[in-house]
């Protein structure tokens, strides 16, 4: 006998995903789940985005790591509210290891909340969190094939960075060609190249961020979990 | 990676379907899987084997349908089957104005369970 059932196989995982933005909808804080593979520069991308934001936004950061504390102290010291998660072996973060760190964290005193995943390009994807927006930080020195090799990952994607710009030249990186792949999968996402060294570029993912932030703190009522 | 959570989905979901329906013995599950999604079929029945041990679902078997995304040639219009790593020009034509439709779901679709008359 056959019985329908047509239900996501991580359905728990995105009930509670749910339970989540509830919380953070309450609370009046916009979350953003930033995947990126390792080293692509995450914490950075984080860094250089809370450094410039205005007073009246005030950050806060979850960040996933599977074993050290090393990018959680690098927020910490400069006295942004900041919780830990290690996930060990585990390849990304899910939506009760956040359940978990937000009792951590003061969230009434947040209104803009960076989740860092764990540097992956392929599990973040699938696993919800319970953010606004799904960002991307690609960066030049890992080639300008990584949107043609993992598809999935730039599909699910708000918005990609592409980060490291002042070393495309050094990698010879086809920031057209990148290009091409993303709008493949996700024709017109928005797509900002920055380099946190320098700090080029960065003015304009800030405001794109501040404009969704402030289009939510004005109508908490979006549907869209990620 | 993350087919042990995946798979454990899977059994909940599947066995609770089941326990909705009198409980019987499930004999096999119905995915889908969108060609854009990261999960990989051969895992998760080596997973599943284990945890699936004294449940409803031990012993069902898994069935997987992919579905498949395909590139469509803006230029030419030509579609042909796209699967990481994306071509990234049309083989008809050379253009790179691509676009992939496909899904990055997966779900269960249904199960099967032991009928009534052929429960043990
Ligand atoms: N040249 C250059 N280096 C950068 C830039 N942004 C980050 N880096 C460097 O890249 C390295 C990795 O940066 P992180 O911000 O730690 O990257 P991450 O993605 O958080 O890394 P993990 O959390 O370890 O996965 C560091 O040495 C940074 O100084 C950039 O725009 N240009
Ligand atoms: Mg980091
Ligand atoms: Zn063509």
């Amino acid at each position: 006998m056959k019985i329908p059932v047509v239900k996501n196989i991580l359905n728990a995982n995105d009930q509670i995903a749910a339970d989540n933005r509830a919380t953070f909808d309450e609370l009046g804080v916009f979350v953003v789940n930033v995947m990126a593979s390792p080293g692509a520069g995450k914490t950075s991308v984080i860094l250089a985005t809370t450094e410039r934001l205005p007073k009246d936004v005030r950050p806060g950061v979850i960040e996933g790591d599977l074993a050290s504390r090393i990018d959680a102290d690098t927020i910490a010291a400069r006295n942004i509210p900041v919780v830990q998660i290690n996930t060990g072996s585990g390849c990304h973060l899910d939506a009760p290891m956040i359940r978990g760190a937000i009792l951590n964290l003061p969230l009434d005193a947040i209104d803009l909340l960076f989740i860092e995943n764990v540097g992956n390009l392929v599990c973040p994807a699938e696993f919800k969190l319970g953010a606004n927006l799904a960002v991307v930080v690609a960066s030049a020195p890992e080639g300008h094939d990584k949107s043609y090799k993992y598809p999935g990952i730039f599909a699910a994607a708000d918005a990609v960075i592409l980060n490291k710009a002042d070393l495309l030249q050094v990698f010879e990186f086809d920031i057209e060609y990148f290009r091409r792949g993303i709008e493949m999968v996700n024709p017109n996402v928005p797509f900002f190249p920055i380099s946190c060294r320098t700090g080029a570029g960065v003015d304009a993912w800030l405001a794109w961020l501040l404009e969704k932030q402030k289009s939510f703190a004005e109508d908490r009522n979006q549907s869209v979990i990620v | 990676m993350h087919e042990l959570a995946v798979t454990e989905g899977i059994l909940k979901t599947a066995i609770e379907a089941s326990q909705k329906n009198g409980a019987r013995p499930i004999t096999a599950i119905h995915l889908v899987i969108g060609e854009l999604s990261s999960i990989v079929d051969d895992s998760i029945q080596f997973y599943f084997d284990l945890l699936s041990k004294g449940t409803l679902a031990e012993n069902a078997a898994l069935r997987f349908r992919r579905e498949p995304s395909v590139a469509i040639c803006r230029d030419c219009a030509h579609q042909f089957n796209a699967t990481a790593p994306l071509e990234p020009q049309c083989p008809q034509c050379g253009s790179a104005r691509l676009q992939v439709k496909g899904s990055r779901e997966f779900f269960i679709e249904s199960i099967e369970v032991e009928d009534e008359n052929t429960r043990r």
